[in-house]
């Protein structure tokens, strides 16, 4: 569903975004005072992506016309089985990747003007499946600096967002470790670390906990929850659904298009078109549709195993 | 039959960074069984494969394959091993010449070789007319199985397979097992399987050793493993989902399968 279609004040918006395409949309609109600020922050947007591989053996389509809008400080979750365009889609929010037709704005800055790639990068931070591609340096901390030394911030700056950073992912004792002889869950934490540190406002998870062990995907689970409690928007890819059931919003994605956007409680709790899908879904969401046919009388879209305990007493 | 005795390991013994990797394991493997070893990052699981395959030398205790101790060059085609993220070692143009590669090395007739690589594909669910592709323009969950019927294809009589289905998605992960198990069961084969996923090993293994600080922590049924919830969280793993719905419930009892918790709550619980 649009944020759009409420009628009112955010049709007007919409229409007047539509006008307003430049990289000052949101001071703009801001200066202009249509509305208010929350409003504005549709911290990405996405229209009629495509993007298509180009191959010897023939073109691929990996996203077939993509439309969405995020808002600032939200936690969307992306879902989908391999090869739905989930990575292909997480590379167009950094112009890692750029659309063969449509566009994306971060933070108003469209990706595929030359001009916009300084400010995009700076506003999305990325962080990988595989820790161990993502570690360049010998140490903790200087693997931590590398981005903010790239971008030229003076010494001591650096060594105070360093600092913080891994004292935000409780890293801290671990500065000047070997990343070698961390374990894969202290390793993705160094990696979030070193987006922590460039200060982005969005930050782009690609399946970061498939290679961990429990104990690894509980801390950067963890860790994604504060990130998005202080206020920066998170996009989270993962094959896990009691993970993306922990988002505000999650996107299914089939044959390079979304297929559903909604709340982790209606997409779930629909077990039946969930499984017809191809995909599972929470136990306690699965054993209350059993019992549903076994004439028990259970409320709609129980999704925990706290809220089927409840339903059962 | 594979007999673990006694095996211990340190790494770098006499430097400043040795460390235990493993401390006085012993088990056995029946034949035709799966053995599912579990344990969190660093507890010792790839160490101890490695051994049990022959790939890091002994240097105390003893490992024994039907009989033979394990530094003997025969057990090398006894004993096949799918590493994690497998796909990483295709290298081949093809995905026949990629599966053909180690049946070529162990000098097997050309026939040999082709029945072996169609066998294998089947095994694990690839078309036959993918014969003929780059497996590099095949999606994740293809490679991973043309990997691992470059194993199979060598017909081993115990095949380890370490993650094997690390960062697949639900269903591609659900097929790949179904298939696997149930072609490797056919041929009777014995599989060790090293895994955190506790749904899978629920599912799929007889027995489960538990290790922690490379010290078995404990062996014996999956059902035995998730009624102790103190082994669980000392070894840094989580009971299955329906295991935790259940004690939630109040339930007492072990289930395993979304089935079996269904009776157990339609015994316990009056319809409203």
């Amino acid at each position: 569903m649009s944020r759009f279609e409420s009628g009112g004040t955010a049709d007007a918006i919409y229409r007047f975004d539509v006008l307003i395409l430049s990289p000052r949309r949101n001071e703009m609109l801001r200066i202009f005072s249509f509305v208010s600020e929350e409003k504005i922050l549709d911290i990405i947007r996405v229209e009629n992506l495509r993007h298509v591989y180009k191959s010897s053996s023939g073109d691929k389509v990996a996203l077939d016309g993509i439309n969405f809008s995020i808002a600032e400080g939200e936690f969307v979750a992306i879902i989908g089985n391999n090869g739905s365009g989930k990575s292909t889609l997480a590379k167009h929010f950094n112009a890692l990747l750029l659309p063969t037709s449509g566009k994306i704005f971060i933070d108003g800055f469209d990706t595929s003007d030359e001009k916009n790639l300084w400010h995009v990068r700076e506003n999305v931070g990325m962080v990988f499946q595989n820790p161990d591609s993502e570690i360049v340096a010998a140490i903790v901390e200087d693997d931590v600096a590398f981005g903010l030394e790239n971008l030229g911030i003076a010494p001591e700056k650096i060594r105070e967002r360093v600092d913080l950073a891994l004292d935000a992912v409780n890293m801290s004792d671990y500065k000047n470790f070997s990343p070698s002889k961390l374990s894969g869950g202290q390793k993705q934490r160094i990696a979030i670390a070193g987006v922590i540190a460039m200060q982005t406002k969005i930050i782009v998870f690609d399946e970061p906990t498939a290679m961990l062990d429990p104990q690894g995907r509980r801390e950067v689970l963890s860790m994604v929850k504060k990130l998005h409690a202080q206020g920066k928007t998170i996009i989270y890819i993962t094959h896990f659904m009691e993970e993306a059931a922990q988002a505000q919003r999650v996107f299914l994605m089939e044959g390079g298009k979304i297929i559903k956007n909604d709340t982790p409680r209606e997409i779930f709790s629909n077990v039946r078109e969930m499984k017809r899908l191809g995909f599972s879904v929470p136990v306690a969401a699965e054993l209350a549709e059993r019992l549903r046919k076994k004439n028990f009388k259970l409320p709609p879209k129980i999704l925990t195993a706290d809220e089927l305990a409840e339903a059962l007493k | 039959m594979i007999s673990v005795k006694n095996v211990s390991y340190t790494y770098m013994t006499g430097t400043p960074f040795e460390k235990t990797a493993l401390k006085n394991i012993s088990f056995d493997v029946a034949e035709g069984e799966v053995l599912a070893v579990a344990g969190h990052t660093g507890s010792g699981k790839s160490t101890l494969i490695q051994i049990v395959a022959g790939l890091i030398d002994l240097t105390q205790g003893s490992v024994t394959i039907d009989n033979l101790p394990v530094a003997d060059k025969k057990i090398r085609r006894l004993v096949g091993i799918v590493f994690q993220y497998p796909e990483h070692q295709l290298f081949e143009e093809t995905v026949e010449s990629d599966i053909a590669f180690a049946p070529k090395n162990f000098g097997l007739s050309d026939a040999e070789i082709s029945a072996q690589v169609e066998e294998a594909m089947r095994q694990v669910g690839l078309p036959a007319e993918l014969k003929s592709v780059s497996p590099f323009e095949l999606s994740g969950g293809q490679k991973r199985r043309v990997a691992i019927a470059g194993i199979l294809a060598l017909k081993p009589k115990y095949l380890i397979l370490d993650e094997p289905t690390a960062g697949l998605d639900p269903l591609a992960k659900e097929n790949l097992l179904k298939e696997i198990f149930g072609a490797v069961k056919k041929s009777g084969a014995t599989i060790i399987l090293v895994s955190h996923n506790m749904e899978d090993i629920a599912r799929f293994a007889n027995r489960v050793v538990v290790l922690a600080q490379g010290q078995i922590l404990f062996v014996g049924t999956p059902r035995e493993l998730f009624s102790r919830e103190e082994i669980l969280s000392r070894a840094g793993l989580e009971p299955p989902p329906i295991t935790q719905l259940l004690s939630k419930l109040n339930l007492n009892q072990n289930a395993l399968t979304l089935d079996e918790a269904e009776k157990i709550i339609l015994k316990n619980f009056p319809r409203k």
